[in-house]
């Protein structure tokens, strides 16, 4: 019985040195980040190793917003993440809802449009998407640009109807008989039961507008349009620009998604892990 | 029956109108616009002026060699780290647990602007902190930017520090659905650990590492940002230019759409084919 606690602690012991200096090297750039943005810019491209914090954030702050209006940046990528959220997570749950739980044609086709476009790359519609919504309607530069198109989403839809589909249909025809319309069932029985997945998902599509780039890089070009990710991409590369200034607006953009998923990181879990595990 | 079929289809109608216009109708058209001859008003057929060029342009075969190399080193190396972080953090050993869960999952929440930012920073040639610590213990500094080698490498570092977490939590989920009996049968007729590993846990996790795999693909065939943004372009030289990046130069500095498209139909078929294959592979083995 002695060797055998003795060779659980070993165990332990080495699963920590394995673990710690892994953990300490991914946390690394992220404390970076942090040090930087209080740094003035004499000292990041001073030569001597600096890894503790200075007080400075508030300068640099005023740099980078001198650089490029990230105040206003920030503000419609928060107003756009919501409205996205909110309509996709309506839009996804509607058909989730249709597909788990209604027999009717062509439903097996949508399924499987649906799980065929998960493996496509939005790399294969970007050219068309762009050309269409910034030539056909004229939409540059425009909030709908930013929230529409990447309103699709396949694996919201899957995860909702795999919500919806576990839930007792007798609950259901229970309402149908006392002649509830259907999408009264839909909104109030169905959807406060799926609250945690819809939770879940919400938190995943919240993040994914806020730091989506690509799109709102092309449509939204002209500065006082511009999502706050797009805006500090372009102040990278650029000769004069405050790299204290950048580091500030990258701490602006990343604390509050740490914050989020500090507290509700079993929700961001369930929502990744969501498209594996059934 | 009649009236709960048209209320499906009114639930699924607001999800179809824009899976139809910002979907279905671009693929199509991605194709359609992929013959057409965009440098010319109005546009014309050709065979020749996009699908024709493709295979005698020379930034189109470094941007797939570039991008392939990316593929066979970085995804093999983030998924097996990944599966490492996994194995270790489900561990029943395991002290303060939500640190080290931190630790490896918050890059996930990080947006690619962000990091993207302050890894160029860090690798900066002159006082990049990575450089410092480097000529601190002796060894000469490395160009990170000026070398083609090191910019494909720094590339490679940046994204799996992004993504490893990200696998890690698909992995761990799986890891957690395997039952503990398995194990206890094993500890019992004295299977070591290591023993435990490679043939339980393995093989029960095999669907879930593949399909970590076929995401990884996908983000790997149209990779853009990293390159754009950390390597300033897919510098130095086209040394680090990806076929996402080489899309975005054809269709949105040089304009010619119709070029994009062939690019973009031909990562969609690159990333297609080789999730295809994968998971074709995945099921012989067993």
């Amino acid at each position: 019985m002695k060797s055998k606690s003795r060779s659980l602690l070993l165990q332990k012991i080495a699963l920590h040195a394995a673990l710690t200096p892994l953990a300490i090297l991914w946390l690394f750039p992220l404390w970076m980040m942090f040090v930087f943005s209080t740094m003035p810019d004499h000292g990041i491209f001073s030569p001597e190793i600096v890894l503790w914090p200075s007080d400075e954030f508030a300068a640099n702050f005023q740099n980078l917003q001198a650089d490029t209006n990230f105040v206003r940046a920030m503000f419609i990528s928060i107003i756009v993440a919501i409205v996205y959220t909110a309509l996709s997570v309506m839009l996804t749950s509607m058909a989730g809802w249709a597909l788990a739980r209604y027999r009717f044609a062509g439903r097996s086709i949508v399924v499987a449009i649906i799980l065929g476009t998960i493996t496509l790359p939005f790399a294969v519609v970007v050219i068309p998407q762009f050309i269409m919504v910034a030539r056909e309607f004229k939409l540059a530069n425009t909030w709908i640009a930013l929230i529409v198109p990447p309103l699709f989403n396949s694996l919201g839809v899957l995860f909702m109807r795999q919500a919806f589909s576990m839930m007792p249909g007798e609950l259901f025809d229970a309402a149908r008989v006392e002649g509830v319309r259907e999408w009264r069932i839909f909104l109030h029985i169905a959807l406060p039961l799926a609250r945690p997945t819809m939770a879940a998902l919400a938190i995943i599509l919240f993040l994914a507008s806020w730091n989506n780039y690509l799109w709102p890089l092309l449509i939204n070009s002209r500065p006082n349009m511009m999502t706050a990710p797009v805006a500090l991409g372009t102040l990278i590369g650029l000769t004069k620009v405050s790299w204290g200034g950048i580091m500030a607006g990258a701490v602006l953009l990343t604390a509050p998604v740490l914050v989020v998923f500090v507290f509700l990181q079993r929700h961001f879990i369930a929502g990744i892990s969501a498209g594996a595990v059934k | 029956m009649l009236s709960r079929n048209r209320a499906a289809y009114a639930f699924l109608a607001p999800y179809l109108l824009i899976f139809v216009t910002f979907w279905l109708w671009p693929i199509i058209n991605s194709l359609l616009i992929s013959f057409q001859n965009t440098r010319v008003n109005p546009w014309r057929f050709s065979l020749s002026a996009n699908w024709g060029r493709l295979f005698v342009d020379p930034a189109f075969y470094n941007a797939l060699y570039n991008t392939l190399i990316i593929l066979v080193i970085q995804v093999p190396v983030m998924i097996a780290l990944a599966t490492v972080m996994a194995v270790l953090l489900n561990s029943p050993l395991l002290k303060a647990r939500p640190l080290y869960r931190f630790a490896f999952f918050a890059p996930v929440v990080v947006g690619e602007v962000a990091y993207a930012a302050v890894f160029r920073l860090m690798f900066s040639a002159d006082f990049g902190i990575i450089n410092k610590l480097i000529t601190s213990v002796g060894f000469s500094p490395v160009s990170w930017f000026d070398n083609a080698n090191a910019a494909m490498a720094l590339v490679i570092i940046a994204i799996t520090w992004r993504w490893a977490g990200y696998n890690a939590i698909i992995l761990l989920a799986g890891l957690q659905s395997i039952p503990d009996d398995v194990y206890e049968a094993a500890t019992l007729d004295k299977v070591s650990k290591f023993q435990q590993f490679v043939h339980i846990t393995l093989p029960l996790l095999k669907p879930i590492i593949s399909f970590c795999v076929v995401l990884s693909v996908i983000g790997t065939m149209q990779l853009f940002t990293e390159p754009f943004l950390i390597t300033n372009r897919g510098g130095p030289g086209g040394g680090t230019e990806t076929l996402g990046l080489l899309l975005y130069r054809q269709g949105f500095t040089s304009l010619n759409f119709g070029y994009a498209s062939a690019i973009a139909y031909t990562i969609a078929g690159l990333a297609v084919a080789i999730s295809l294959l994968n998971l074709v592979l995945g099921k012989e083995k067993k």
